[in-house]
């Protein structure tokens, strides 16, 4: 065959401009791959909505002496929402082991751009993903008396967005070193899991004293479950003797924290969580 | 060739430990532009870290190596942008069809819409792959996707290309249709190719070659001047009357041949040269003329003791220096 001399490309100079149209194609990459893997996206969900039943009727009829008016489901859909989201948040990390495993990374850590640009796509790619699939919950209000308003739309849609910003970031944080997908999914699971039943995304946790407490406070997960239920606590009329019961928020020495705190602290997280993982992947290989 | 007087890869004292393995242990060497450049070695001869820290994935224990006059540590990303690369292992992202993976590749390097569009429709046209544009990669042959491969790596018309065992796994066919893409590309594009392979018949390809063992070049040179540093050309005659044949060539060129069952072996230092001249005066009894030329690997032989075939580990994963170099101890 013959060859075409095809004219000289010389890359351009780099810039901030550069470096956001290469997050944009990983964040672009990462939606192609998840259309490829969008059954494991609808386990997910599937397990949301049976947990859903499981704890929320399951459960809850087990519990004595529940106020009159009170659904268990109504304030575990919160926290169903919260596990999906930081679920699909972690395991949206697993790609970047999964690239590490064929060697796509090293790809972009050849090409001229910066380290922080692959992990920034990667890591809102993650974020967008997680909370779409809290989104599909969402659409699942009405079966558990909590009402479509917008104004809650919203705010769940935005404190979503932070918490599966901050647990990618985590995510792409413990990747970064890890070299196969096994360990990954294993260490996924032993970290996430615990600290999501401890959360009081299942069952309210302001409740509990001694050790159990104690161990919620310290929590990280507890901070972005919390907000979720506050906002729902918001839209539901539930009687207050009822929404004290299953709506305490998370006290420090019987001060309640307040959700904007709250919501701060996840946010620093998740920024303090990035830069660990921009300075982890920085040094791979 | 070389206006500017900067070599297209400068290597001196590159060295990379890992833990208590040395690795690669303080090379030196110079490419220069437009060169097709070969490393070849047994696998773990330290290969692939040489090629790692060239390409600053890696980071020198100590030494210096410089592409184009920039510094592999302190200038990285000037370095990654004039370098290709094509890894040993696929790296091919085999969730996207063939277009997109060079399309992803386009949007690393920054290329505009076009350009990039331009020049992916040129370098699929190149490998062949252009009519398999849209099949995700999943379903291309081995072959297929090196090719894939090797046209990203020259997607944004790097300075230097490097090919990690480029060949490695594929079948004859595929290795010779590489190779001719490869000797194409260089007539096409303005560009300096840095190679790693453990197949000799390959390294014949290149213009010089540095061999590699443990971690130390042990060689370097054109093939055909390494060849003739270890030895002279073999040359065995079939005849009917050996003694008659023995006889002239004593006498004719002062070789003293040796005779087994009618053939009668010797060495001449440029065989191509002296057949000729046995047929010059004809009428010996000669019914074939066979001639051997000394290989790269007797050129490995002889600096090693070993051969290359047999310093290859058995069922080893290939370019894993730490495990080999901690085998040989």
């Amino acid at each position: 065959m013959t060859v075409t001399t095809t004219p000289v490309v010389r890359t351009p100079p780099q810039g901030l401009l550069h470096e956001l149209g290469v997050v944009a194609t990983v964040i672009q990459r990462e939606m192609i791959r998840f259309v490829y893997d969008v059954g494991r996206a609808v386990a997910t969900l599937f397990q949301s909505v049976i947990w859903l039943l499981v704890i929320g009727a399951g459960v809850g009829s087990l519990l004595p002496g529940l106020p009159e008016g009170a659904d268990l489901k109504t304030a575990v859909f919160p926290g169903i929402i919260a596990m999906t989201v930081i679920l699909s948040a972690m395991f949206s990390a697993s790609s970047i082991v999964w690239d590490r495993e064929w060697g796509f990374v090293r790809i972009m850590l050849v090409a001229p751009v910066s380290r922080t640009s692959i992990v920034v796509g990667k890591v809102l790619a993650g974020s967008l993903l997680a909370t779409g699939q809290g989104a599909v919950l969402i659409a699942l209000s009405g079966l558990v008396g909590v009402p479509y308003d917008p104004a809650m739309i919203a705010q769940m849609l935005g404190v979503m967005l932070l918490t599966a910003f901050s647990v990618a970031s985590f995510g792409v944080a413990v990747a970064a070193r890890i070299k196969t997908l096994d360990s990954f999914l294993g260490i996924a699971q032993l970290v996430i899991m615990p600290m999501v039943f401890l959360s009081g995304a299942l069952f309210p946790v302001g409740q509990l004293t001694g050790w159990f407490a104690a161990v919620t406070v310290f929590n990280p997960i507890a901070y972005a479950v919390d907000p979720m239920r506050q906002i729902v606590f918001g839209y539901v009329d539930a009687p207050a003797e009822v929404a004290e019961r299953l709506n305490p928020g998370v006290s420090w020495n019987g001060w309640e924290v307040p959700v904007a705190l709250e919501l701060l602290m996840v946010g620093v997280a998740g920024v303090a969580f990035l830069l660990i993982a921009v300075a982890r992947i920085r040094k791979v290989e | 060739m070389n206006p500017n007087g900067t070599a297209a890869i400068s290597v001196r004292g590159l060295t990379k430990h890992y833990d208590d393995v040395e690795a690669v242990r303080g090379i030196d060497f110079d490419v220069a532009p437009g060169e097709v450049f070969g490393f070849l070695g047994p696998n773990g001869a330290g290969k692939s870290t040489t090629i790692s820290m060239l390409c600053t994935l890696t980071a020198p224990t100590a030494g210096t190596a410089r592409i184009h006059g920039c510094d592999v540590v302190t200038q990285g990303s000037a370095v990654r942008r004039n370098i290709g690369v094509v890894f040993q292992d696929s790296t091919i992202d085999r969730y996207l069809t063939g277009e997109q993976n060079l399309r992803f590749q386009a949007s690393l390097y920054g290329m505009s819409k076009q350009e990039g569009a331009r020049r992916i429709k040129d370098l699929l046209d190149l490998v062949g792959l252009w009519e398999r544009r849209s099949s995700l990669t999943d379903t291309y042959s081995g072959g297929m996707k090196r090719r894939l491969e090797i046209a990203r790596g020259l997607l944004h018309s790097p300075r230097v290309l490097f090919l990690d065992e480029p060949t490695v796994g594929l079948d004859p066919q595929t290795r010779k249709a590489i190779w001719n893409y490869l000797r194409e590309l260089r007539e096409a594009e303005d560009i300096t190719v840095f190679m790693t392979t453990h197949y000799m018949e390959e390294a014949e390809h290149c213009d010089r070659i540095a061999i590699m063992d443990h971690g130390v070049v042990i060689a370097l040179d054109t093939p055909a001047a390494l060849k003739a540093g270890v030895g002279e050309d073999r040359i065995r005659i079939h005849t009917g009357d050996s003694e008659t044949v023995v006889a002239a060539l004593r006498k004719r060129f002062g070789i003293e041949a040796e005779v087994h069952d009618d053939v009668v072996t010797f060495s001449v230092p440029d065989g191509e040269v002296f057949i000729p001249q046995l047929f010059a005066d004809g009428g010996l009894p000669i019914d074939s003329v066979h001639m051997a030329r000394p290989s790269l690997d007797d050129v490995f032989i002889k600096r090693t003791g070993f051969s290359l075939r047999d310093a290859e580990p058995p069922g080893r994963p290939a370019g894993d220096a730490r495990l080999r170099a901690m085998g040989r101890r």
